[in-house]
Formats: structure tokens, C-alpha cells, sequence
């Protein structure tokens, strides 16, 4: 792979994480003319213990909530010094869905040149698997602790990040998963090449916190498009967003029994209901009947 | 020839003179003013910056870290809950070494929400890692603000600063104001060229690494020692600064010291009617000496150390509290001058949340002051506390 060197091996990520395959494809086709901006989160940690990184293009990390902002602010020095160079920010779902929608949300309303990629492992997982606002229904984590007074895990639906970019108008939104490469490359570099604030979201396999089998990462994330529950899309300018994969739509139950963060819901069907449910209300809004 | 200015005109001023490359802002009162003029100067092409409006004084401070980081000259302004919001990435403007500058209207903090002044805001950031500065007029506001850059950006130092006008006194009363040739203060300043690493595609560095126990330490100690050069290029830079503009500066300014018992140390706009007070006191004949305070991070200990030597009392001129404890400048003072022959040092908390400090305020201290020549006095005063009031009404 072309520029597959600007993303380093050698960092601390765990075994499994889909974290650096999304991050070296990226680089990989935005190549050297490229700045990083990173929020704070396993991805900082793990790949800049000084003195070494694994970063070989311009790479900067300020806190948890400001990587858009970091970002404006990078991007007007440059139109002041007439430089160009691709802007990419790296957020989880924490530092982007939670904390840092403030700062996300203003730089797409701004309109700032800026590739925003939102990394989901659907926890904090840097912090030791919290919830987030993007966790998805029904699962565990150290905050939606699982009990006899809690059998669901985390009760609320998953929040739409890509689709509230979508309504900020950004000039390119689309959902990625890396079990799907020509289809993340394809928007990948769309999304280079087109001008103004853009968004894409990840879906990002994270083996410790979704207690799953570190050598399945790639078939998990695969299972979450291929049941409907991850569907591909892209949107330009705030229209309507396109299919871009038509799912096999599998049964959910796939995905989740492949994962410790689901377990208790296998002992609860009415929940996998709400699930199915939910997936089939979103594709029915979409146009697709299953 | 002198131009009628506001305060918050003077920083706007500063800034153009200064030309800054990025403005990030977020408007606060009292220093909104300062990004009004900003955005006013770049609409007209007088100013060729990037102005930017941002989400919040959060995001402002992360944008101005952005910028600076790839090589720009940035300024911002703001105060009270904005500079609050701010602390967390102040910390790390200045651990990453970045020189932003920063205009300050200083106001009280919430609650009660309080829009007037007081130092409440800046004395809270004191351990971020940025230079304060304090200006007594708007005059100074304008050089202060120049003169910061010029010690942010000096290679020894490379730590952002903040410059402090007090809320209304200041920022909202016209004042005349030298306003320099913008020639001279190109001199003065230089073009900006950015000596220090950048995020540049060319040469790609790591910035905001995760500092373990194994290095981080030497960051701070870094930080520790560009904080002690600060305070030779502080003087450097005000001697430039009187050579071509005329203006003397000094971290701390001593006058009618000499002979005096009593010395009243003031920071900001109050010190203006500290020394007329002091003036018609020496007229009946009273030995009362008065140190303004310009430069409070890095603090002029040495200098203090030789000011009040020999001093009989010192009174402090708190316009904030650190609850728990008393004024913070009497917290410096009082740790400056500790087992040094020291004299009496009391406390004065006064002017919070906008009071006014008149002469009534001065009388009432150089009061206490003078039975604590004799005698012993309480160590933390509130003056102009209405306590009746606090007994009978529920302030909790
Ligand atoms: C203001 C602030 N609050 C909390 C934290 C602690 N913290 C660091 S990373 C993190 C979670 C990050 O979650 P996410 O953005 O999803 O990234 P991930 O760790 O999953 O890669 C938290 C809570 C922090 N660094 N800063
Ligand atoms: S905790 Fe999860 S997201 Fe973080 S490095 Fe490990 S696998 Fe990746
Ligand atoms: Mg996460």
C-alpha cells in the first residue's frame, strides 16, 4: 500500500483494535500533505508515549473536547499563510458524540476545510469501557452495569452523529467500516477531495471492551453492517443520504453473540426484539423494507 | 498627538499594531469591545487577519493553540466565566510553549453573577503557566500589550501572556492614549517568524505527546526556567520599549518610597487613586509610600525584597480572595519578604464585584495600617463590608 509508512507499527494499540487499520488506510490516501489533530483517547495514548510516536506526518494532540476547534484554528493560520494541506481530525465517539459536539458542531457551522473522522468503539475506552452517548441499546459497560434491577445494560438508543452532521449541511457525511474496504477507500477519498467541513464515521472494533475475540474483529464489524445495524451511507450538502451497501440483513443475533457486551440480552428476547425493531424502522425510513 | 480611547479600544489597537495573523474569540463583557474593533478592522482591510467566531471561550483558546501552532501571530480577549472556561487548555497554551496573547477585562467571577471588576478571573489562573501583566491606565493596556508579544515570543521565554484591564474602570473609560506609528512598532516587533517547531508537512513533528512519569517532570522544570528568563526579558523588553517610545515600565514601580513607614502595594486602576491619596497624606505630613505592581507572573520578588527593606508596615491591596486564606497578593507578598526582616505585612480585601475604591477605602486602610505600627492588627481586613448585613440577611 501506497504511504502505508506514515502511520507506524510499534504503538501500543491492543491486539485486535480496528483503530490503526482505519488510520493507515486514511493516511495511506491523504499522504504526506497531511496534518493530524487528535482528541484525547485511546488512540492518543496509545501512539505517542514521548519521545516516540507512530506519527509521521504533523501530528497534534490538545484535550479531549477541542479537536475541531484545534482544527479552526489550524486551518485559519494556514489560509492566512495561503498554504494548503489536508486537515484530519481523529475523535472517538466520546470526543466527538459527547464532550466535543460543541466544538464539532461550530466547525461545521463555520465551514472550516477540515476532514473530522469519528472513530466508534461505542464506549470510552481509553478510560476503561464507560458509556458514551454513542454506546449502542442493550449494552454493557462499566457504567451501564448489568444487574437485576438493569437487565438491559445501557437503555438508550445509539445517538446519530453522522445524520446530526447531516443536518448541519456538511459538505460530505458518510459511515465507514473497514470489513468493507473499496467502500471506505471510495469515501475516503471523496471526502478528500471535496472542499468544507466533512464528516466520516467508523465503525472501530475494540476487542476489550466489547469482550470479543481479538482474531474476529474485522467479522464483527463486518456482522454489524451485514444485520443491518451499521448501514453505509453517504450525503452530500445535507440531502438525502444514498445507500451505499445493501446488507444481507442477517440476524442480529449474530452480531450480538459474538460479543461479551451482549451476553445478558440472549437471556432476554423482547430486547433483541427492540433491536430488530429498531433496525427495521430505520431501513423503512430509508426507503428498504425487511 | 493623543487619541480619546476606550480601554478595550487600546488592546483592539495593540492588536492591529501588533498584526496578529489569527483573532479566535468569544465575546464576554467587559472585553467584548476588543473583537467588535478586531472584526471591524478585517471587514475594512486595515487588519489582514483571520477572524474567527467560535463556539465558546473553549473552543476560542483550542483555535488559538491551532493557530499558533502553525506559525501564526495570535491575539485574543476575553474575561470572568470566559477566562474560566478557558483554564483547562491555558495549561496547555503554555505547557506546549505556544506565545498567545491575551487582553483581559478583569471582572468577578459567579455568583452572584457580576459583571464589574474585580482580579478575581486572572488571580484564579495564576498556576496555568502564563505571564500576567496588569495595566494601572489604558495607556499602559496598549503597551502592555505590545511588550507582551515581544517577551512571549523572546526564544527564552516562549510562554503565552495575559494583560489585564479592569472591568469598566478601564475597558469602557475613555482615556487619552499615545496610539505608536505603526512603523516604529514594526521596528519594535519585528516581522513574526516563528522560532519554534511548527506542524509543518515538511519536517512532521509530534506536538501534545503523552509525557510519562519518566519525562514530564523536565517539561515543567522547562517551564520553571523559561519563567525565571522571563524575568530578565521583561526588563530587557521595557528598556527597549522606553527607548523608542519614551514610556518607562517596571515590574514593580516605587514611588515616594524612599522615606516611608507605610507602603501600600496596589495593582490595576485603584493605584491612580492610591496615589493621590498618598500625595495629600504627605501634605499633613505622613511617611506613606505606595508600589504598584505591573508584572505578577513571574512574580518581581527580588525586586519587592529591595523595595521594602526597612519598611515598618506593608498594607496589600487585594481586589480578590482566595477563600480560606486571604488576598492572593498578600499570600506573595507575605512568602517574598518570610524571614527576611520582614515588616508588619496586612491584608486588604476591598473593590470586589465593582465596589469603587475612593479615598473613604484608603482612609480606612491607612487606618488599620497605622495602629498596626503600634500594635497588632487582624491579618485579613474586609473593608466597606456592610457585616450588619450578612448578620441579618440570608446571603446563604
Ligand atoms: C475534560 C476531560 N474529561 C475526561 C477525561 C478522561 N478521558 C480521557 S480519554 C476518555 C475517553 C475517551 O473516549 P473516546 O473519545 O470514545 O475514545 P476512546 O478512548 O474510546 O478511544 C476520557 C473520559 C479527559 N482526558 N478530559
Ligand atoms: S481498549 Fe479498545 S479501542 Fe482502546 S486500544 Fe484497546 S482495543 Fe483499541
Ligand atoms: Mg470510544
Amino acid at each position: 500500500m501506497k504511504n502505508d509508512w506514515l502511520f507506524a507499527p510499534g504503538h501500543g494499540l491492543c491486539a485486535g483494535c480496528a483503530i490503526p487499520i482505519i488510520v493507515k488506510h486514511i493516511l495511506a490516501i491523504s499522504g504526506e500533505n497531511t496534518i493530524v489533530v487528535n482528541a484525547t483517547g485511546c488512540l492518543e495514548v496509545a501512539t505517542t508515549e514521548y519521545p516516540r510516536t507512530a506519527w509521521r506526518v504533523p501530528w497534534v494532540h490538545v484535550a479531549f473536547e477541542n479537536a475541531a476547534a484545534v482544527a479552526s484554528g489550524i486551518e485559519a493560520a494556514m489560509k492566512k499563510k495561503g498554504e494548503k494541506a489536508n486537515i484530519i481530525c481523529f475523535g472517538g465517539d466520546g470526543g466527538t458524540a459527547d464532550i466535543g459536539i460543541q466544538a464539532l458542531s461550530g466547525m461545521v457551522e463555520r465551514g472550516h476545510n477540515v476532514l473530522y473522522v469519528m472513530y466508534d468503539n461505542e464506549a470510552y475506552m481509553n478510560t476503561g469501557i464507560q458509556r458514551s452517548g454513542a454506546t449502542p441499546y442493550g449494552a454493557w459497560t462499566t457504567t451501564s452495569e448489568v444487574g437485576k434491577a438493569n437487565p438491559i445494560g445501557n437503555a438508550r438508543p445509539k445517538k446519530p452523529v453522522a445524520e446530526i452532521m447531516v443536518a448541519h449541511r456538511a459538505s460530505y457525511v458518510a459511515t465507514v467500516n473497514v470489513a468493507f474496504i473499496r467502500d471506505f477507500k471510495k469515501k475516503v477519498e471523496k471526502a478528500l477531495k471535496t472542499e468544507g467541513p466533512r464528516f466520516i464515521h467508523a465503525i472501530s472494533t475494540c476487542p476489550t471492551g466489547w469482550r470479543s475475540d481479538p482474531s474476529k474483529s474485522i467479522e464483527i464489524i463486518k456482522l454489524a453492517t451485514e444485520t443491518g445495524l451499521f448501514p453505509l451511507w453517504e450525503s452530500e450538502n445535507g440531502e438525502e443520504i444514498k445507500i451505499t451497501y445493501k446488507p444481507k440483513f442477517l440476524p442480529v443475533e449474530e452480531y450480538l453473540k459474538a460479543q461479551g457486551r451482549f451476553r445478558h440480552l440472549l437471556k432476554n428476547p423482547e430486547y433483541i426484539e427492540k433491536i430488530k425493531e429498531d433496525i427495521k424502522q430505520w431501513w423503512r425510513r430509508h426507503g428498504v423494507e425487511i | 498627538m493623543k487619541t480619546m480611547l476606550r480601554g478595550n479600544e487600546s488592546v483592539a489597537y495593540a492588536f492591529k499594531l501588533a498584526r496578529i495573523d489569527v483573532f479566535p474569540m468569544f465575546p464576554i463583557t467587559p472585553s467584548t469591545l476588543v473583537p467588535e474593533m478586531i472584526s471591524k478592522f478585517v471587514a475594512n482591510g486595515e487588519l489582514d487577519a483571520e477572524f474567527i467566531p467560535l463556539d465558546s471561550e473553549h473552543s476560542a483558546i483550542s483555535a488559538a493553540i491551532g493557530a499558533s501552532l502553525k506559525g501564526a501571530r495570535v491575539g485574543t480577549a476575553t474575561a470572568s466565566q470566559g477566562l474560566a472556561l478557558m483554564h483547562e487548555i491555558l495549561f496547555i497554551a503554555s505547557g506546549m510553549r505556544l506565545p498567545i496573547v491575551m487582553g483581559i477585562g478583569n471582572r468577578a467571577l459567579s455568583a452572584p453573577i457580576n459583571i464589574w471588576c474585580d482580579h478575581q478571573d486572572t488571580i484564579a489562573q495564576r498556576d496555568t503557566g502564563w505571564l500576567q501583566f496588569y495595566a494601572e491606565s489604558n495607556q499602559e493596556g496598549l503597551d502592555l500589550i505590545l511588550m507582551a508579544f515581544k517577551i512571549s515570543e523572546d526564544k527564552r521565554v516562549l510562554l503565552p501572556s495575559m494583560v489585564g484591564l479592569d472591568a469598566f474602570v478601564l475597558t469602557h473609560t475613555m482615556e487619552p492614549v499615545d496610539i505608536p506609528e505603526q512603523s516604529k512598532v514594526d521596528e519594535f516587533l519585528g516581522e513574526f517568524k516563528p522560532n519554534y517547531r511548527i506542524l509543518d508537512t515538511k519536517n512532521p513533528a509530534t506536538f501534545g505527546a503523552f509525557g510519562s512519569p519518566r519525562h514530564y517532570m523536565e517539561f515543567k522544570y522547562a517551564q520553571h526556567l523559561a519563567m525565571q528568563a522571563a524575568s530578565h526579558v521583561i526588563d530587557e523588553v521595557f528598556e527597549e520599549f522606553e527607548r523608542k517610545f519614551g514610556r518607562k515600565y517596571s515590574k514593580i514601580t516605587e514611588e515616594f518610597t524612599e522615606d516611608a513607614d507605610i507602603v501600600f502595594i496596589t495593582m490595576g486602576s485603584c493605584t491612580g487613586t492610591a496615589r493621590e491619596f498618598i500625595k495629600m497624606k504627605r501634605k499633613e505630613g505622613k511617611k506613606i509610600g505606595l508600589i504598584k505592581l505591573t508584572v505578577f507572573r513571574p512574580f518581581p520578588k527580588d525586586e519587592l525584597r529591595k523595595a521594602l527593606k526597612g519598611k515598618k508596615v506593608v498594607a496589600v491591596v487585594d481586589r480578590n480572595f482566595s477563600p480560606g486564606f486571604g488576598g492572593a497578593v498578600y499570600g506573595e507578598v507575605l512568602a517574598t519578604m518570610y524571614g527576611r526582616d520582614e515588616p508588619k505585612i496586612i491584608d486588604f480585601i476591598v473593590g470586589l464585584g465593582g465596589r469603587d475604591i475612593t479615598f473613604d477605602t484608603f482612609e480606612k486602610i491607612l487606618e488599620i495600617t497605622e495602629k498596626g505600627l503600634e500594635g497588632s492588627v487582624e491579618e485579613i481586613n474586609w473593608i466597606e463590608v456592610d457585616k450588619e448585613a450578612v448578620e441579618k440577611e440570608e446571603m446563604i
